[in-house]
């Protein structure tokens, strides 16, 4: 097998055994983004020098027996939205074209600590606003099973990287499904963590209250190794929760032999039908039997008030997005756009807020803006917050007959680049499924079901799990990961076409893409 | 449900510190007017018994010893900054003419 195709945790066993190095694992990813990276648009920075560098460094660690942790040479992408010392982090936005953080986020501060070199940061929807990374300014990320299609979003970025063998993992950020709905259609898995089960310190706020960081990958071992380096608490979040995460790799291993003997899951009776593309039910109600199979015990479980999740989502989110964006003034950091004349700072402000931020942002603060209004006040996100009390106690609820909740990760596969592009409600749709863990704080999974019968296109199924029970995600996730294999004779990804062939290399790396 | 009109759309513009130009007005108030319909069904769901929740995960306040700890130099602090002078950040004039 290829190096790129590897697992990330067959690459450590390969680093271990000696049969490889970092160096020639980071510099067979860089190879392969500068062969493919020019069709799918995965990466808005990529840092050849750096990665190779800290490959280096992995590998005379070895040498020396000093090694940092099991991933150590292991090479890894990062979104855009979270802080990286050094590296442009644009978060998708011409206001921060150029900027350079001067410190690094915690999840990254703990990449590195690990020894994992940084190949590049990755494209997204503007501040993490979209579902299909169209809202970045720097150009749509393609689909690597179909280049015309949408990678999901808003981390697009970092599911197309893994799912195009760009890079064995990514770290994503999830606030109402943006790494659970790109794995969904690109045919990886993605989870969201508990919420504060992972430091958000250095991730650029888009709902502060909704936000967190979480694991990109091919398989769901790798999340668990991921997620396990990068969680836990951190005194620089006062979000963070103060307790050890449960034992996630175990869960995973547990989950992989296949006995599921026990676990109660519930079907969410609110999260199908009409809306609903059939290849994607088809494949959700076939996994579904095979974990009835691995031994699970399967119910139907209704959340009445998961209809309303979407309504008091899009009230939340940009009530709490409009305060974050704030601070991007033109004063300390990012663009500032001067008119003519002797503007004053409030001119310089407004102009440069119209120049940097794109249609989609524009829409969302003006909704947050109008949702805080006083009047409007209790109307809107008040009402929104009482109804994340009633989403809330309908997880409570459900959890006290089932051990996880299961569901379609998104209602649709990957639609045409610009089919909803103009049209936000449309839009807003695909995350229907994903943005009640947000609004509770319950930890998901997407894992692959599958290729629908329509387009022969990837669908996801989520597993939630209750807060702090992260390692439930892990081990059904893992449960259905191993009996969808054995049934296809290999990974999803198998099936996926190879691109290399199809399309031009690009000739230069270390720039910006 | 009040519909948001192109004036209004302009008022929360000039609230939120954006210039809009005509055209963008003309295209964003119609497309917020239909977002805001469709999270109106929100409206009335939950009774006044209901508390409302901020925050996912209920903390309070969390506090840490009153110790110094490593922080950005002045010049990091800066590094971004679209104007410095004399390590401080430039910025334009704050008051009006008139003011």
């Amino acid at each position: 097998m290829s190096l790129i195709k590897k697992t990330a945790a067959e690459l450590a066993e390969a680093l271990a055994a000696g049969e490889t190095t970092s160096v020639e694992i980071t510099q067979a990813y860089l190879d392969r983004i500068a062969e493919v990276d020019g069709a799918v648009h995965a990466f808005l920075h990529v840092d050849g020098e750096g990665a190779l560098a800290q490959a280096a460094a992995s590998d005379a660690r070895r040498a020396a027996g000093t090694l940092k942790s099991a991933l150590d040479g292991v090479p890894i992408a990062v979104k855009d939205v979270l802080a990286t010392q050094g590296l442009p982090t644009t978060c998708g936005s011409k206001i921060l074209e150029g900027w350079i953080p001067p410190y690094d986020a915690t999840v990254v501060a703990r990449l590195k600590a690990a020894g994992l070199p940084i190949l590049g940061k990755t494209n997204m929807d503007e501040f993490a606003m979209g579902s299909s990374t169209e809202h970045s300014a720097y150009g749509p990320t393609h689909n690597p099973w179909d280049l015309d299609r949408i990678p999901g979003g808003s981390g697009g970025g970092s599911a197309a990287a893994v799912a195009s063998f760009e890079a064995p993992l990514a770290l994503g950020t999830d606030t109402g499904g943006s790494i659970r709905q790109p794995g969904a259609v690109t045919g990886t898995v993605g989870v969201k963590p508990t919420y504060g089960g992972v430091s958000r310190y250095g991730l650029v706020a888009l709902a502060n209250s909704l936000d967190q960081v979480g694991p990109v990958t091919r398989t769901v071992l790798d999340s668990a190794l991921l997620h396990e380096l990068i969680g836990g608490h951190d005194p620089r979040d006062s979000t963070s929760i103060d307790q050890p995460l449960p034992d996630l790799v175990a869960a995973a291993r547990q989950g992989a032999t296949g006995d599921l003997s026990g676990v109660r899951i519930g079907v969410i009776t609110e999260l199908a039908g009409d809306g609903w593309q059939p290849g994607v039910m088809a494949r959700f109600t076939e996994s579904v039997e095979l974990l009835v199979k691995a031994g699970a015990e399967v119910v139907e479980v209704s959340c009445p008030n998961f209809v309303h999740a979407m309504a008091a989502y899009y009230l939340i989110l940009p009530a709490e997005a409009s305060s974050n964006l704030a601070k991007f003034d033109a004063m300390r950091y990012g663009l500032r756009v001067v008119p003519d004349g002797d503007p004053s700072a409030e001119e310089v402000m407004r102009a440069t807020r119209d120049a940097g931020f794109g249609d989609e942002v524009k829409r969302r603060i003006i909704l947050g803006t109008y949702a805080l209004s006083s009047g409007y006040y209790d109307a809107y996100y008040g009402q929104a917050q009482k109804m994340r009390t009633l989403i809330s106690r309908d997880f409570e609820a459900a959890f006290a007959s089932v051990d996880v909740l299961v569901s379609p990760t998104a209602p649709t596969t990957a639609f045409k680049l610009g089919e909803k592009l103009d049209d936000p409600i449309a839009m807003y749709l695909n995350d229907l499924a994903t943005i009640p863990a947000n609004l509770a704080g319950v930890p998901g999974i997407s894992v692959p079901s599958g290729l629908a019968d329509e387009d022969g296109l990837p669908a996801g199924f989520q597993i939630l799990a209750p807060a702090l029970a992260d390692d439930r995600c892990y081990r059904v996730g893992a449960a259905l990961e191993a009996a969808l294999a054995s049934q296809w004779g290999g990974p999803l990804l198998d099936k996926a076409p190879e691109l290399g062939s199809l399309v031009e290399p690009v000739e230069t790396l270390g720039g910006t893409a | 449900m009040p519909e948001i009109t192109r004036d209004e759309v302009a008022h929360l513009a000039n609230l939120a510190r954006i210039d809009l130009d005509d055209a963008e007005l003309d295209h964003l108030a119609p497309q917020l007017s239909v977002i805001l319909e469709s999270v109106a069904s929100i409206s009335g769901v939950a009774g006044d018994d209901i508390p409302p929740t901020s925050h996912a995960i209920p903390l309070t306040n969390v506090f840490r010893e009153d110790v110094v700890e490593p922080c950005l130099t002045p010049e990091q602090a800066l590094s971004g900054a679209p104007a410095v002078e004399e390590q401080r950040f430039s910025v334009p004039r704050i008051l009006g003419d008139e003011q």
